[in-house]
């Protein structure tokens, strides 16, 4: 949920939750103030009534308790009543003729005395009808609750966004942000200052993130191109000292496994050399490639050592499938992942290779144990036992195919599978 | 045939001069850009095993100076930074090769003697050896006047021993050149085995054989 959202659900509640008590308390307060003043109009009336009954005392002879003629009644009372009456005001029901129903109306209920008679006063009034009042005071209170809100979130889509403009182009650059691109993050100017500190702290993090990045990756390249000339004084060495005619067959075997190893050691730097020029960005010129065609030659330089291996490349289907790419990298991806199925596969079985339009797989058969899919094309995530391979060649398979923007992904079914998903739209 | 080797290294210097003086070349060495320029203005070399980085100076600028020059001899480009720009910018200046450290000391002579052809024999396109007799532009291959036919790996293998004959040259380097550098990650190099069974099936006539040197490698013998 966004932010802007979030912040305006809170507020929707809170508002509902002030509007109702505010409803209540002003409803209290309203009808409070509606009795007040109908008790003091009832109040007046009573001495109305009392002055005009010493003009026309027929007034008090009148019996009307049902308040058909008149919205008053006398009843005469003993003196002991009138002594000891309270005057009262009530609230009870009457028929209207008019609504056609019961409605409330205030009683007021008073004592006068003329001469040496004591009446009982009541005096009726029509009432406001609560139920009424509690209706239309809802409907302008949930219309109040509505202006409110859509203006909160009108303010908040105009205002916020704006304020929060700065927050969110920061977001945007962060999400796309990939620290082998190294394009900077470009702060907008905001006079808040969270959002200053937000920046600049961001900023900071990245220059230094980039800055060790940049170092890493020319250590590992100066790190192999130094190495490159001890190896290749060893291996020269060694080799003179092969072409010695005297050694003794335990000699010659053990220079052999040195040098075996020194070029085990050479293949590892040489693919950390071409791996950190993949992420370098070296390789600048493309070329449409016919992965095809590719795929084909590339096969038949394998074919002695599948054949050695009792193996069989077969490539199934084989569509046109071209892609703008480096050549010498679309050769060494091509070569990773068929030397990894012919290295890995199971001696005696078949390696498929399926070209479509879109994608080309190639399967072998192996261990049924499956890899972990996300560590497979790590560096040295090597799993087999084979002690001449890298643990690099996936690496570097992975690190060309995002180059390009080709997804490549593992999966097993049966077989080991690597997918080669092109981009598509060129 | 003279050689001139450009290496700053003393240790890497010395071993190309000791492999390839075994070869009876006559081989000079320089370590730095200076003496490097003086030895091309006064002598003309066959080949030039030139390192591009000096601490004195970039080798490319002596491919330039050779240019300048008119010399004709070649330039095999020897360097630790298997860089595709500097590659480019050596052909482009007129090396013959370029040939990134480390390499086998085979693969060297190799190179080296395919400079040579290309620069001193352009007339001769004949390689014998023994009753073998080669013909690089066609790439037949004659036993006692009789034409074999060896396939390209085969007439690979066969080359590559001749050219470093006498001298042990181990399954890697053999890989390598025949099979290409991409082979290099291969569990084993024993798939070269069934090549040379067939390439020593067609050499029964000849009076060179392929020996294999204790499982290590392979060696070009002339009886």
């Amino acid at each position: 949920m966004k932010l802007l959202n979030y912040t305006s659900r809170y507020l929707a509640l809170l508002l509902l939750l002030l509007i109702s008590v505010w409803a209540v308390l002003f409803y209290y307060a309203m009808l409070d103030e509606i009795y007040d003043s109908l008790d003091d109009g009832l109040e007046n009336q009573k001495f109305l009534m009392v002055e005009r009954a010493t003009e026309d005392p027929s007034i008090l002879l009148q019996d009307d308790p049902e308040f058909k003629k008149h919205i008053y009644n006398f009843t005469p009372i003993s003196k002991e009543t009138y002594q000891n009456f309270k005057e009262s005001y009530r609230d009870t029901l009457m028929y209207m003729l008019n609504e056609k129903d019961f409605e409330p109306v205030r009683v007021y209920e008073s004592a006068a005395v003329y001469g040496d008679k004591y009446y009982k006063l009541k005096i009726i009034t029509s009432m406001v009808e609560e139920d009424d009042l509690v209706q239309h005071l809802a409907v302008y209170l949930i219309g109040l609750y509505l202006i409110l809100l859509v203006s909160i979130l009108f303010l908040n889509n105009l205002l916020l966004k704006r304020i929060w403009k700065p927050f969110y182009s920061l977001i945007d650059q962060l999400r796309k942000f990939k620290i082998e691109k190294g394009i900077p993050i470009v702060i907008q100017y905001t006079p808040i200052e969270e959002f200053n500190l937000l920046n600049t702290t961001v900023e900071k993090l990245i220059r230094k993130s980039s800055d060790s990045y940049i170092a890493q990756k020319q250590f590992i390249e100066n790190a192999s191109h130094e190495l490159q000339t001890p190896l290749a004084i060893s291996i020269n060495k060694l080799e003179l000292l092969l072409e010695n005619n005297d050694l003794t067959k335990d000699h010659t075997e053990d220079l052999a496994t040195i040098l075996d190893n020194l070029g085990r050691l050479t293949r590892m730097n040489r693919s950390l050399v071409l791996l950190s020029k993949i992420e370098n960005k070296q390789f600048e010129i493309e070329e449409e490639v016919d992965f095809a065609i590719l795929t084909k030659h590339i096969v038949a330089d394998f074919e002695d050592l599948a054949e050695h291996r009792n193996m069989k490349i077969k490539i199934v289907s084989n569509h046109l499938l071209k892609l703008q790419i480096n050549e010498d990298l679309a050769i060494v991806l091509l070569i990773n992942l068929i030397k990894n199925a012919l290295v890995h596969g199971k001696k005696g079985s078949e390696i498929k290779i399926d070209i479509q339009p879109n994608s080309l797989q190639i399967s072998n058969f192996g261990d049924p144990e499956s890899i972990d899919e996300t560590s497979i094309f790590k560096r040295f995530a090597t799993a087999s036992n084979s002690k001449k391979s890298t643990g690099l060649g996936l690496a570097i398979a992975k690190a060309i195919a995002n180059r390009y923007s080709i997804n490549l992904s593992y999966n097993f079914n049966k077989t080991h599978n690597f997918l080669l998903e092109f981009p598509s739209g060129d | 045939m003279k050689i001139l080797i450009v290496e700053d290294e003393p240790q890497m210097l010395q071993n190309m001069r000791q492999s390839l003086e075994k070869e009876h070349y006559n081989v000079e060495a320089v370590s730095d850009f200076s003496s490097a320029s003086e030895k091309i203005g006064v002598y003309n070399y066959d080949c030039i095993l030139l390192d591009i980085g000096l601490p004195d100076g970039n080798g490319l600028e002596l491919l330039k100076l050779l240019k300048k020059l008119n010399k004709d001899g070649g330039v095999i480009i020897v360097s630790a930074k298997d860089s595709l720009d500097d590659r480019l910018k050596g052909l482009d200046l007129g090396a013959d090769d370029y040939l990134p450290k480390p390499f086998h000391m085979a693969e060297l002579h190799a190179r080296v003697k395919a400079v040579m052809r290309r620069r001193n024999f352009d007339g001769n396109k004949i390689v014998e050896v023994g009753n073998v007799i080669i013909n690089l532009e066609n790439r037949s291959v004659h036993i006692e006047e009789k034409e074999i036919n060896f396939n390209r790996k085969e007439y690979d293998i066969l080359m590559y021993l001749i050219t470093n004959k006498a001298r042990l040259v181990t399954k890697a380097a053999l890989a390598e050149h025949v099979w290409g550098d991409h082979i290099d990650q291969a569990d084993s190099f024993d798939f070269i085995y069934s090549q040379m069974k067939n390439l020593r099936k067609k050499l029964e006539n000849a009076t060179i054989n392929v020996e294999a040197v204790y499982g290590v490698g392979y060696k070009l013998q002339i009886s």
